[in-house]
């Protein structure tokens, strides 16, 4: 193909943010993940795990809680007091409710998905219905003395088990009162600790509630008589998080050594019925806290303070020795944040709530293939971007000119204008950006600069031109009847004609940019769409998606090129290993 | 290593023993309680740890046991033979053996067979084996005749391969040897002829076996003192057809050869053997344990009173009869390896000063234990020779008959003849022979003692404590420390209690008292240069003694037994052997032991490098191991002693401040590497390079 200088750039020092809980939802196979800057990511786990949509962070929005209910409705706590819902179509937030209790420490949805608890800071446990369009209070469990940290539905929904400092209750639903108050040993390796906060606690169908709390324990209570039935003590420090298996036949717990152990349910010897749980297997995939665990039916899911989101596949459950067998460990987002200026040879990287500008370095040298090449002029740092406010930033660009710099937050949208002479850099900002580009998903500018594309949370695609220090609304690219479903991804044609866009589901839809109407639609796919790209000269569209699969569509033709009809017959990307991103 | 402990007699009371000593020994049911058979009419049941019996059977007046009394391990019950014929089965509640369970057969038995897990077996003088339940139910019943006649069993044992029961018995008939196997899942009896090979003369004079998966491995001491293995297959090929099997020789000369009676053998475990009988011509019997991995003596025990020839082993003890008592030697085996047979490894030295003898040729190791038996064993130097090379070599053959009259001038002269030739591949085992003949002589007479000749045969790189293991002792004997040095630096296989005891002649007066004579003379390595007749081996020198006179705390002994203690240090030992001897050395002497060794301390801590100056020093680690086993054998002793109190104390202050630099050390390594870390992140911060990358 021929010979390339290849920039490796290293100096990108993102940081994600720890994980604080996570959240598995049986019907849809998802994952929802949430941050400690408060964003929260969906996982499809049936699409080789892509990361397929996202919530930005606030920096005020610390979540604690995190729990889908019935319809695939997505609720999140945190200590800021709201319960929050999530509109997973228009990927914002739906609506947030005071609970009016303090921060709020725990949530747990009832088992039929109707009824959702929260556990607060002033000790009080709320009930609230969960209503078609929002969330109703109910009314107010019996208050405990401290705050309620961790809560489990019993399975019949009848009793709830709350975690709180020193010692866990056991509520009837009906009557709101606490039946059982069982008191946790504060010894800790023999040392009176001061205080033993319950941080998790599981209520199993057949009335056992497993209680892992700071000292170290993870133990086994007999909810009927509040008796402690058995005590592992599995780590020095804190275990910080539990999950069980819907069958109740394996859960899973996280420490504050990293460590994950898995316990089973396993019979005694080997063919009698009497069963005991048996702590079977210790994982060490994290280094820090390991704050969020989730049992799917076939793998332990483990998140934390170190970032990584660990996907553990039970072998057992594996029926097919694939790329599902494979442990997982997902750190970095999966969604563009780097843009390039060809021209002047820019980086723009983007962070929680900055962006760098940098200058690629240049050589005179030339070399053969490995060769590391002298550098006449090193990288420079030229710009960095503080966001106003307390929002993260969803998405941003620099356009191939290098001249414009756009990014969007939930609530503003913020257009740059650079100015260079000589070394130095003038930023002015353009003023009175329309309302309606505000919570952009993705940003685009055409190949001259002259166009920027904006796709809107609203599943609209605005199309806008950029004169020299301000900006004219061209048109509006309204979605698709019936479909609100936002537009990730975005690419254009070099040649500026074309322009591609795809949501997380939907086909890719092709505009024309000459005469601003809908050109074609490829048609959708089963996996998401993860990257998109238009060939110059061709006008190929080269779709990747999440299953590996490569498509190229002749935008001019409306069909699949000779290519990608081969491809797909002989399937030759399938030693690849990551999903195409 | 191995070790024989400290014996204890079984019974104080004389056994009735015959000529032939006892008829055996066998388990009970009971951990730790044997049954004893003497030859006469009495079967007794010890209890070993309590040194007691327990109870006490015999049969009438004008009856004899034929038999050893064994143990039904199914039923609990005792069973012995009386007048070749009678059964009688008892249990412990009995009391006179008149009245018990008496079974009269149409046979004479050979031996009752008990093993845990299955019924006692009985094989008959004819070869022919039943069950004793089968037996019981009739016992009249005929019993065929298996071997042919004039045919006789000598010896049989029982197995128990993959919980089958397999017995193995082995017959002579006119100097020729069988084995018959009998396996018990599939009935089948299979003949193998021993082929003795070479050794054609030679009588069989014990028999010991092991069992491993396919093969019994069948060890047997000959009349020539040599051990041979037989490897006789469990499952044959064609058990119809008489088959051969072929001996190889294991072990040479283990025994001296021309012990007619009093010895025998029995297999330890899969590397160790233990043999009774004298180790040289005119030594007194003893027991030893044997290497045969590696070919090295492991350990032994002197039987003054003389034995029986018989020798048995349950769990961890010997059992032999010595004089007319029945002795228990506990014994202790390592698990076989190469620094196991050497003691702890000796450190490494430099490249050219000094080489390990190459007594053993490692390499040909046996690498396939039970592979063909036909295949020809490899060959091991170490004691084994075939005989015609020695007769082939007129030098040595000279030098031997020279030893046996001649002066010990003669003797030196005609061994710098000899050693002049070029040395053959069994240079070794003739030098063990030659050795053997100076220190037989000395036995005989004592005041014939080559000291010259046996420091040049020493010197000669070849020797090991195993080849001759009278030479320490003689040397010992005569308290010759310099020939107790060259010993300790030059074999790799001297026993703890050896090592021990040179230790002590070296930290006696005797040593002292040279001193006084020598000190003015310009000492070489401790020595006088001009003792020192072969170059060879004054390299070792530890602390020169002007050296010794500038330091500011003086060395507490003289350079003399500095020297001497330098190869104690060097010495190989393991430590759970050494530290029971170590108990046994004087107060004052394992004071002196400590003011040196802690002398060396400061020594190797004045530089950075923790070394000692001088070629070939005691490193740090030879060091503090010897402190600490000196110190963990005698603390109670040392702590009582004022001047030894002092030492400890000052010893303890020094060992806390090494410690405390070392743990600084330590904090600052810590230190140093994060900012190691933090300068190649400084290198990292430039991350970035523009490279070519060629895309096909």
């Amino acid at each position: 193909m021929g010979e390339f200088k290849v920039h490796r750039v290293r100096f990108f020092n993102y940081i994600p943010s720890g994980i604080r809980c996570v959240a598995y939802n049986n019907q849809s196979n998802r994952l929802a993940v949430s941050r400690t800057d408060g964003t929260v990511e969906i996982y499809n786990l049936s699409a080789n795990y892509f990361q397929e949509k996202f919530f930005p962070g606030h920096e005020s929005r610390a979540t604690e809680a995190l729990c889908w209910a019935k319809g695939q409705r997505l609720f999140s706590a945190g200590l800021n007091g709201e319960i929050i819902e999530y509109d997973l179509q228009a990927l914002n937030i739906k609506y947030a409710v005071d609970a009016f209790g303090g921060p709020i420490w725990s949530m747990a949805v009832s088992p039929h998905g109707s009824q959702l608890l929260v556990g607060c800071e002033d000790g009080s446990v709320k009930l609230f219905q969960i209503t078609p369009d929002k969330i109703q209070f109910e009314r107010n469990f019996d208050r405990q003395k401290s705050r309620i940290l961790s809560l489990s539905w019993h399975p019949s929904g009848t009793h709830v088990a709350a975690g709180s400092i020193d010692y866990i209750s056991v509520f009837d639903v009906k009557s709101g009162s606490a039946v059982h108050k069982m008191l946790v040993d504060r010894q800790y390796m023999g040392v009176s600790k001061r205080k033993c906060i319950i941080w998790g606690v599981a209520f199993l169908s057949d009335g056992t509630v497993i209680s892992v709390d700071s000292a170290g324990k993870v133990q086994f209570w007999d909810s009927a008589t509040g008796t402690l039935v058995k005590n592992h003590l599995i780590a020095n420090a804190d275990v910080q998080s539990i999950a069980v298996s819907d069958q109740e036949d394996s859960f899973v717990v996280g420490t504050a050594e990293g460590t994950v152990f898995h316990f089973q349910l396993v019979s005694v010897t080997s063919n009698s019925s009497e069963k005991q749980w048996v702590r079977t297997k210790p994982f060490q995939h994290h280094t820090h806290d390991v704050r969020a665990v989730a049992h799917s039916p076939t793998a332990l899911i483990s998140g934390g303070t170190d970032t990584h989101l660990v996907i553990r596949p039970l072998m057992e459950k594996v029926e097919v020795k694939n790329y599902d067998a494979a442990l997982r460990k997902i750190t970095f987002p999966h969604r563009r944040l780097i843009s390039c200026s060809k021209k002047r040879q820019l980086l723009l990287f983007q962070f929680t709530h900055h962006l760098e500008l940098w200058r690629l370095g240049s050589t005179v040298a030339t070399g053969k293939n490995g060769d590391t090449l002298p550098l006449s002029r090193d990288a420079d740092h030229l710009l960095h971007l503080k966001t106003k406010g307390p929002e993260n930033i969803i998405c941003s660009c620099i356009s191939p000119c290098g001249s414009w710099i756009a990014y969007s937050t939930t609530s503003r949208f913020f257009l740059y204008r650079l100015n260079y002479e000589h070394d130095n850099i003038s930023l002015q900002r353009v003023s009175k950006m329309p309302a309606f580009l505000r919570s952009a998903l993705q940003i685009l500018f055409s190949e001259d600069s002259a166009k920027l594309f904006v796709a809107s949370n609203q599943g609209s695609l605005h199309v806008i031109r950029l004169l020299e220090g301000s900006f004219k609304h061209l048109h509006t690219f309204q979605p698709q009847s019936g479909t609100v479903e936002s537009m990730c991804l975005l690419a254009v044609s070099p040649d500026g004609n074309w322009l591609a866009s795809s949501g997380t589901s939907a086909g890719v839809h092709v505009y024309n940019i000459k005469h601003l109407k809908l050109h074609c639609t490829v048609p959708s796919y089963n996996f998401p769409v993860t990257a998109l790209a238009i060939a110059p000269n061709t006008n190929n569209l080269v779709i990747a998606h999440s299953d590996q699969q490569v498509f190229e569509y002749s935008i001019p033709d409306k069909q699949y090129t000779e290519w990608s009809r081969t491809i797909q017959k002989q399937g030759c990307y399938q030693e690849a290993y990551r999903p195409c991103l | 290593m191995a070790a024989l402990e400290e014996g204890f007699t079984l019974s104080a009371v004389p056994l009735g023993a015959g000529p032939h000593g006892l008829l055996g020994v066998e388990q009970s049911d009971k951990a730790d309680q044997f049954l004893v058979t003497d030859g006469g009419r009495t079967v007794i049941l010890y209890k070993v740890s309590d040194q007691k019996p327990l109870g006490s059977w015999s049969v009438k007046q004008g009856q004899i046991i034929t038999c050893p009394a064994v143990c039904n391990f199914q039923t609990g019950e005792y069973i012995v033979v009386h007048d070749n014929k009678v059964l009688r089965i008892w249990s412990n509640e009995d009391v006179n053996l008149d009245k018990v369970f008496k079974a009269t057969l149409s046979a004479e038995i050979y031996r009752i067979h008990s093993i845990q897990g299955a019924e006692p077996l009985v094989l008959f003088k004819e070869g022919a084996v039943r069950g004793l339940e089968a037996l019981l139910a009739e016992p009249q019943q005929k019993i065929e005749t298996v071997i042919s006649d004039e045919e006789v069993i000598k010896w049989t044992k029982i197995f128990m391969v993959f919980k089958h029961t397999v017995l193995i018995f082995i017959t002579e008939k006119h100097g020729n040897y069988f084995a018959y196997i009998q396996k018990f899942n599939s009935h089948t009896l299979s003949k193998y002829t021993l082929l003795l090979g070479q050794e054609e003369k030679s009588v069989i004079q014990s028999f010991s076996a092991s069992v491993d998966r396919n093969f019994i491995s069948l060890m047997s001491l000959s009349s020539d003192g040599c051990v041979y293995e037989t490897l006789v297959p469990i499952h044959p090929r064609d058990p119809e057809k008489d088959q051969r099997v072929v001996r190889s020789l294991l072990l040479k000369t283990v025994v001296s050869g021309d012990a007619r009676n009093g010895v025998a053998l029995t297999v330890l475990d899969q590397d160790h053997v233990a043999v009774l009988g004298p180790l040289l011509p005119s030594s007194k019997e003893c027991v030893s344990i044997w290497n045969t991995k590696f070919q090295t003596l492991q350990a032994s025990k002197e039987l003054p009173q003389g034995t029986s020839g018989q020798l048995w082993y349950y769990g961890e003890n010997l059992f032999v009869l010595h004089g007319k008592f029945l002795t228990v030697i506990p014994y202790k085996c390592e698990v076989s390896s190469l620094a196991g047979a050497l003691g702890k490894l000796k450190h490494s030295q430099d490249p050219g000063t000094q080489t390990v003898p190459h007594f053993v040729n490692w390499e040909t190791s046996r690498g396939h234990r039970f592979g063909s038996q036909n295949s020809e064993q490899s060959k091991r130097i170490l004691r084994r020779r075939k005989p015609e090379v020695s007769v082939q070599n007129p030098a040595s053959k000279q030098l031997l008959s020279a030893i046996k009259k001649d002066s010990e001038k003669h003797i030196e002269e005609e061994l710098c003849k000899f050693l002049a030739i070029k040395p053959t591949p069994d240079f070794n085992t003739i030098i063990g022979d030659i050795v053997s003949e100076l220190l037989g002589r000395h036995k005989a007479e004592p005041s014939f003692y080559p000291r010259n000749s046996l420091m040049q045969l020493i010197q000669t790189h070849v020797l090991s404590h195993s080849l001759c293991p009278g030479l320490m002792e003689a040397a010992l004997e005569k308290a010759d420390v310099q020939m107790l040095q060259l010993c300790l630096q030059q074999f790799p296989d001297i026993p703890e209690s050896v090592t021990c005891a040179c230790l002590k002649i070296f930290l006696s007066d005797s040593v002292q008292e040279e001193k006084m004579e020598e000190q003015t003379e310009v000492l070489h390595n401790g020595f006088n240069a001009e003792e020192e007749n072969c170059g060879n081996c004054d390299r070792e020198l530890n602390k020169k003694p002007q050296d010794a006179a500038e330091e500011t705390t003086s060395c507490p002994v003289i350079p003399k037994r500095a020297a001497l203690l330098n190869a104690i240090l060097h010495s190989a030992y393991s430590e759970m052997f050494l530290l029971p001897h170590l108990k046994d050395i004087p107060a004052q002497h394992v004071t002196l032991f400590l003011q040196y060794l802690y002398f060396l301390y400061l020594k190797c801590s004045e530089n950075a490098t923790m070394t000692l100056p001088g070629l070939h020093p005691p490193t740090l680690n030879q060091i503090m191991d010897w402190i600490c086993l000196l110190l963990d054998a005698n603390f109670t002793v040392v702590v009582m002693i004022p001047e030894a109190k002092r030492l400890l104390l000052s010893l303890y202050k020094f060992v806390k401040s090494q410690v405390c630099i070392c743990s600084e050390l330590n904090k600052i390594e810590v230190s140093f590497r994060e900012l190691q870390k933090l300068n190649q992140e400084k290198n990292n911060r430039e991350l970035y390079s523009i490279e070519v990358l060629e895309l096909f």
